[in-house]
């Protein structure tokens, strides 16, 4: 098959699907196409898209290929989709890159680093699909141990758990620049 | 005299200590422990002034911090070389905690910086033809489900006179369960949900509950025949679903 038609077929298949799709099934659907061929005519199709300042772009996601937005057109996007922007907590986003570097993971060990409960937080990372049990610790009471999810990924954008940002070693954090933020030490006396 | 007082709300202990090291531009490594702790104790009591629920967690750190001052303030005698190692030991544990903490407090904030899906880049909205049930299983209209509802209504136990309703569940909560049970097993009967349940007013949660799960679409409700058993299964779009019930709390739930 002519490669101008292998990629338009896979530009399609891409608008249609609803979640990432893997070189595997595009292949299997592109009957008698080559893995090589496949994947160079995403990887064509992905500079083509990111080259002509298109408002889609080709992204490598959770193990697939997705269509999603340019994130320049970000703001244009939500004023159409209207509604409340996603928000994530801190305290959402500091459990969720612990369960990511550290998983398989009990509540309990998380909560040693946190320093804070994490149930209402793991519960909702739960029914948001972001994390799951994966098993339980051979440990009295025998505890969940929880992972990130295939949704973990695509929703940070992520190939795979090996291109999460490396965790920077204990020895390398430096401290941020101190902010401007007030805490009224001083105050105690008053109340 | 007016007091502006702006308190950042603290994750904990440890995010609280960490702001004060970072406000008193020392290392981690290093902390001037009295000072620390004076600062500590003060946002302390500034939290139980403003009536901010001061959890367990912030006492027992608290309580940390002191023992760990007024061992350094010991004199280093020879007779009591056992507890300052003991001093050494929490102190290190101390910083070896507030480091890991801040290694993914860093972790957060670049996984925060990621184009996230659906705040920076959006996908395409699910096609309207994953909502097509399964085959075989015809979608239920209410009256059908009322007329279920009857059924298990009817089966309570008639004589419970001394019914005493302190056991409160919410509809909230009963949400929760059901999406758990749903989590862990691919679908559940109708009929098995009210299984174990024992008074009217948990049969109307639950049944209010089932509900609710319906209109923002995290399950969907079947039956293989007409009159066949009722079966509840999680939504394709289940991971959009339980997000609105999260968010929305106590709002009214947005439609379709």
């Amino acid at each position: 098959m002519e490669r101008e038609a292998v990629k338009s077929i896979i530009e399609s298949l891409l608008f249609v699907a609803d979640g990432p799709l893997t070189l595997q099934r595009i292949q299997e659907i592109i009957e008698g196409s080559s893995r090589e061929e496949i994947r160079s005519a995403v990887t064509e199709l992905q500079e083509e898209l990111e080259h002509n300042l298109r408002g889609l772009r080709l992204v490598e996601v959770a193990g697939g290929y997705q269509m999603r937005t340019a994130k320049s057109n970000a703001d244009w996007v939500k004023k159409f989709l209207g509604g409340r922007p996603a928000r994530m907590s801190r305290a959402t986003l500091e459990t969720l890159a612990i369960v990511a570097y550290r998983q398989p993971i009990t509540k309990a060990e998380i909560e040693a680093i946190r320093g804070v409960d994490v149930d209402g937080v793991i519960s909702t990372l739960l029914e948001r699909d972001l994390v799951r049990a994966v098993a339980r610790k051979d440990v009295p009471g025998r505890p969940f141990l929880y992972g990130t999810t295939q949704r973990f990924l695509e929703l940070f954008n992520l190939k795979d758990l090996t291109h999460l940002p490396t965790l920077k070693e204990m020895e390398e954090v430096t401290l941020p620049e101190p902010p401007g933020e007030e805490i009224p030490v001083e105050s105690t006396e008053e109340c | 005299m007016t007091t502006r007082v702006q308190l950042e709300i603290f994750d904990g202990p440890l995010d609280l200590l960490l702001h004060l090291i970072k406000k008193n531009e020392v290392s981690i490594t290093d902390i001037p422990i009295a000072t620390i702790t004076e600062q500590y104790l003060a946002t302390l009591e500034v939290m139980q002034c403003l009536n901010l629920d001061v959890a367990g967690e912030f006492l027992v750190m608290a309580a940390t911090l002191v023992h760990i001052k007024s061992r350094m303030l010991l004199p280093a005698g020879g007779d009591s070389s056992e507890e300052d190692e003991d001093e050494g030991d929490s102190r290190e544990e101390l910083i070896r905690r507030l480091l890991e903490y801040q290694r993914f407090k860093d972790a957060a904030e670049q996984l925060g910086q990621r184009e996230i899906l659906a705040r920076d880049v959006f996908v395409r909205s699910g096609s309207p033809t994953e909502e097509v049930p399964v085959p075989n299983l015809r979608e239920l209209s209410v009256f059908e489900l009322l007329t279920a509802l009857r059924r298990v209504l009817e089966r309570l136990p008639k004589d419970n006179v001394h019914e005493v309703t302190l056991d409160k569940i919410t509809v909230r909560e009963k949400m929760t369960l059901l999406l758990d049970t749903l989590r862990a097993q691919s679908g559940v009967l109708f009929d098995s949900l009210f299984a174990t349940v024992k008074t009217r007013m948990e049969v109307v949660v639950t049944f209010l509950a089932m509900l609710e799960l319906v209109k923002v679409r995290a399950i969907r409700i079947f039956q293989a025949e007409l009159g066949g058993p009722i079966q509840i299964e999680a939504a394709a779009g289940m991971d959009q679903a339980p997000a609105v019930l999260v968010t929305a709390d106590g709002e009214e739930q947005h439609g379709t």
